[in-house]
């Protein structure tokens, strides 16, 4: 039998396939294509301190094997999520990872930690420190190795949580800013998130999305992901869920050769409802194929 | 309950211009859908175009679904390439659906290739003998006139440039028409481009008649997850995939 469980921080998951922040909403919209039970864990859509009602539309676009958003952080605000949402994902038992972010105070990471540190249903917590959708594009915190410290310490002080950094693809090296995550005291990487894009309606001379710019994601992003993986993977020794574009489950196996220990689908997640749930099944059937008992002896595995 | 289903084409042909009908056999689907909703369609097994296509159902008749789409894009234009016999993975359907309102007459007002889900919803108001306003640019886009009447409903034409009926909105139309009768005891339905969507519910507010309008949005999933096709309504920002397509006229703020 397979061994597919795999340990990210203090969290252990059953499978290495979770589904990434923003494509699962707080996955009850998925409960009619899949059990939802099967998944590793579910991250959820970012959570603020105050309600957000995101960005002007249009917020979607179609690109070549890929899709532009600037959803701009919408979401109901701690208070909302933990009345109408968490009792949800209590009830569906899978490891809840809570995305957070803030617009622009790093103190608003820790006062949300803070409450999520409390809530037992709460498995860890995933710091979105690069959305590209907030108003001062220009200064992600992923984009500075120093402000991530200092941020990954602050949110560090106030929870024994399993903390996540999710990292910005957007930068000259990620391996630098991974680093600095786990300096602060970060357990695990979440690595992409979206690339920075433009699409153009050139009948009109005018952007596709309302934002100007936007986050790119899908297959088009997919390489340059895994890249990544493979880059902080031999420089950094924290475990990395892997995600960009991942549609089936050979995409899965490139992550996971490439170092990651957990892998997200997020944009498949639109296209194919039950991407996640089929990709466990042929995660599985290829280890059997091959022979391999354990999914960690896939980790890495990459042959130079 | 919405379902990933297979579909299987069973026609699909251009009725005029750029517009297609497609008939598809999905018996899961078909035996839950309401007017107003859409199913959404995965147009190809590669990644380009990657997203599904979300379109509404213009009827339904026992196991068979039929959709009438325009050729807008790359996507729309494969479908139209589609052949009887091949199977589409559909997932349906999607929304909410248009509410029917006792004791009140209803008009149907549609724009464009507004027509498409009004078809369904006239053919389940046909015991109310609805009154259907159809307007479009010029004769070439009006749709639909002929399926309209075989349901007994009565339909009057607006187009732009006068080419058929009434010159001019069709919006200017429902204006006209509703200066001339008791609308008291009326009801509007509404699908097209949002500006005539906009008036629709300016006229609706004024007159005092409930209106439901049916939006159109950009959208990535189509199933309430990723929040790219909100729209913002006096209770705070609603998922037009979700919460929509059909929403009172009164709620949005335009």
């Amino acid at each position: 039998m397979a061994n597919l469980t795999v340990n990210i921080g203090k969290l252990k998951l059953k499978n290495p396939v979770m589904v990434a922040s923003g494509t699962f909403g707080y996955a009850e919209e998925f409960k009619d294509f899949i059990d939802l039970k099967k998944l590793g864990a579910i991250v959820t859509k970012t959570i603020t301190l105050k309600p957000r009602k995101g960005n002007p539309g249009p917020r979607t676009c179609e690109t070549p094997a890929g899709m532009l958003n600037s959803i701009g952080l919408e979401n109901p605000g701690i208070e909302g999520f933990i009345a109408e949402k968490l009792p949800i994902l209590k009830k569906i038992g899978v490891p809840a990872i809570i995305s957070i972010a803030s617009e622009g105070e790093a103190g608003e990471f820790v006062e949300l930690s803070r409450r999520l540190d409390k809530i037992k249903e709460v498995s860890a917590i995933e710091l979105n420190i690069s959305c590209p959708n907030i108003r001062d594009k220009s200064r992600l915190i992923s984009q500075d190795a120093q402000a991530t410290y200092e941020l990954v310490r602050s949110v560090r002080k106030v929870t024994q949580k399993t903390l996540i950094t999710k990292l910005s693809p957007n930068v000259t090296s990620i391996v630098e800013i991974a680093k600095a995550a786990q300096a602060g005291g970060s357990d695990a990487l979440s690595l992409i998130n979206t690339l920075t894009g433009m699409s153009i309606d050139v009948r009109r001379r005018r952007p596709k999305i309302a934002s100007i710019v936007a986050g790119l994601s899908g297959p088009a992003i997919k390489p340059v992901a895994v890249r990544m993986c493979w880059e902080v993977y031999k420089a950094v020794d924290l475990p990395i869920i892997g995600m960009g574009g991942i549609m089936n489950t050979e995409d899965a196996l490139e992550f996971l050769i490439a170092g990651a220990s957990a892998v997200s689908v997020g944009t498949g997640n639109f296209i194919n409802p039950k991407a996640s749930v089929e990709i466990i099944a042929g995660l599985k059937n290829y280890m059997t194929k091959n022979r391999i008992n354990d999914i960690k002896n896939i980790v890495g595995s990459l042959k130079t | 309950m919405a379902y990933q289903a297979k579909a299987k084409i069973l026609k699909n042909s251009c009725v005029g211009g750029n517009y297609f009908k497609m008939e598809i056999s999905c018996p899961r689907v078909s035996k839950s859908a309401l007017s107003g909703q859409f199913v959404n369609l995965k147009i190809s097994d590669r990644f380009i175009p990657l997203l599904r296509r979300p379109i509404s159902i213009h009827n339904v008749r026992g196991s068979k679904i039929e959709l009438l789409y325009e050729v807008v894009g790359k996507g729309t234009e494969l479908l139209s390439r589609k052949k009887a016999g091949e199977e589409l993975d559909l997932i349906g359907p999607l929304g909410n659906s248009f509410s029917y309102v006792a004791k009140r007459t209803p008009i149907l007002v549609a724009g464009g290739m507004g027509v498409a889900p009004l078809v369904f919803l006239a053919d389940k108001l046909k015991k109310q003998k609805p009154l259907v306003l159809v307007g479009a640019k010029t004769k070439k886009q009006i749709l639909c006139v002929k399926e309209f009447e075989k349901i007994g409903c009565a339909v009057k034409t607006a187009t732009d440039d006068g080419s058929v009926g009434f010159k001019g909105r069709v919006t200017d139309m429902l204006k006209n028409l509703l200066s001339t009768i008791d609308y008291r005891q009326l009801t509007l339905y509404a699908c097209g481009p949002k500006p005539m969507l906009k008036a629709v519910s300016v006229i609706a507010k004024i007159k005092n008649i409930p209106a439901q309008v049916s939006l159109e949005e950009h959208m990535a999933c189509g199933i309430g997850a990723c929040l790219g096709c909100v729209v913002n309504t006096k209770k705070g920002m609603k998922r037009v995939c979700k919460e929509g397509l059909v929403f009172d006229s009164g709620e949005i703020i335009w």
